[in-house]
């Protein structure tokens, strides 16, 4: 019998080795995976290279697996906001390496990784600083940057609703980066706030097969909180 | 307002002028996606009896204005993370689908602010390249070469004076030629190969002045 459902995030988390790469979801508010995050710095694991959208924000998560000096490395494309001044502190001391990319190409790569794309050329960036020194071609007269794909070890993910086959649906703009992530990482940790008996979900609309998915974990349905805003126009 | 040089007779755009000026230009059935901060103001604008589609990066079709005061849910934000609401028909999707939008060609319009255009439409608007700043992109660069149309909007000139339009980009650029229209305080003007070309100006600003201004010869 396949039985995805982890009892606990601790179970979810064991094996996750120091130097691992962690995918992590999340845009602003939206399908931030917290309770993984304050998991993963429970587990201990060391030295990590994290892939996000941005760089944490206040102490909370992110912010806070970068405050407990777990991580080596940040791919991101968003680092800078109003209240990322724990990044900020570690980026300045020289104490956090940033690779910095467009936001496209950080779900493209993800998504190369998942789906067993070698490389790929991409017009975003060329010509600009964020290119400089890589390979480009002209294709149809038009020019672009290879980019490579950017595998998981791990990927945590925020869903909203799952089954013991590891199938996930999202909510609204919490899916972000989710299933793209899951796609793209060897050990796939996906919370929800429901599971459902096998069957319940209605196939045509499972945003996340099963297949990408490696442990499922219930957790309490907490209303995504405010905070992270930029400043309104 | 008007300019401080006392021959001025002419009054820029306040900002929702300039929102509704390039409101005016969004067409029906057009897929838009505004940008961060001044463009969103585009949104307040949009003329009545056209069904406008609006795109926002982190995965929504069909985004709606903010929604009544209590009623925010976080989980349903733009790309300014500020609450949003979706209309009928909306959709939601992964971010990889997302910037398959933009890269793919299936966004009509994009509107970004911007630090600097060139006049053959390369755009500066993520990095001043200041020593020592945090660098951080987010969607800008696939937003400006994604779209089928890249609008910028912006002052004219920057708070000492100095076009925002020029002829070469100081700045770090975001996209090389890939600004088809500037929608300005002054003025709203084409980008082309070929350089710059006169849409429109505010009621008062000549031609001549205008070309003054930015220090470039503008097309009429």
């Amino acid at each position: 019998m396949i039985d995805k459902i982890a009892p606990s995030i601790a179970d979810a988390m064991t094996g996750i080795q120091d130097g691992a790469t962690v995918l992590i979801g999340g845009f602003g508010t939206a399908g931030i995976p917290l309770e993984l995050i304050d998991g993963l710095i429970e587990q201990g694991a060391r030295d990590l290279t994290v892939v996000n959208n941005n760089a944490g924000n206040g102490e909370t998560g992110l912010a806070a697996l970068l405050k407990a000096g777990r991580v080596r490395k940040i791919i991101c494309s968003f680092p800078r906001q109003v209240d990322s001044q724990i990044f900020d502190g570690l980026y300045r001391s020289g104490k956090l390496e940033l690779e910095l990319v467009p936001q496209g190409n950080l779900a493209e790569r993800i998504r190369a990784a998942g789906a067993g794309i070698g490389a790929f050329f991409c017009p975003t960036g060329y010509g600009t600083e964020l290119a400089k020194g890589r390979e480009t071609r002209e294709i149809g007269g038009k020019h672009y940057v290879l980019e490579y794909p950017i595998y998981g070890d791990v990927a945590l993910v925020k869903a909203e609703t799952g089954d013991r086959w590891g199938n996930l649906n999202y909510r609204m703009a919490a899916r972000n980066f989710g299933p793209v992530m899951a796609m793209a990482s060897k050990k796939t940790i996906a919370t929800v706030h429901e599971i459902v008996e096998l069957g319940a979900l209605d196939p045509e609309s499972i945003v996340t097969p099963g297949v990408f998915v490696k442990h499922v974990v219930k957790i309490d349905r907490v209303a995504t909180q405010a905070g992270g805003f930029k400043k309104a126009a | 307002m008007t300019m401080s040089t006392t021959t001025a007779t002419y009054q820029r755009r306040t900002k929702d002028q300039l929102a509704a000026r390039v409101a005016q230009d969004i067409f029906d059935g057009a897929v838009v996606n505004l940008g961060i901060g001044q463009p969103t103001l585009v949104a307040n604008h949009l003329p009545a009896g056209r069904e406008i589609v609006l795109q926002s990066e982190n995965g929504i079709l069909g985004m709606g204005p903010a929604p009544a005061a209590g009623n925010e849910d976080y989980d349903l934000i733009n790309a300014g993370k500020q609450p949003v609401t979706l209309l009928a028909g909306g959709s939601f999707f992964h971010h990889a689908d997302s910037f398959a939008m933009m890269r793919g060609g299936h966004l009509d319009i994009c509107v970004l602010g911007a630090f600097q255009v060139s006049a053959t439409g390369d755009l500066a608007n993520w990095s001043t390249g200041e020593e020592g700043a945090i660098p951080a992109v987010g969607g800008a660069m696939d937003l400006a070469i994604g779209a089928k149309q890249t609008w910028v909007m912006m002052d004219l000139l920057t708070k000492a004076g100095v076009s925002k339009i020029v002829k070469e980009c100081s700045y770090p650029l975001t996209g090389i030629g890939c600004v088809k229209r500037v929608y300005s305080d002054l003025a709203t003007i084409e980008c082309t190969p070929d350089g710059l070309r006169l849409i429109d100006t505010v009621d008062g600003l000549t031609h001549a002045e205008l070309e003054k201004l930015i220090g470039l010869p503008i097309a009429a």
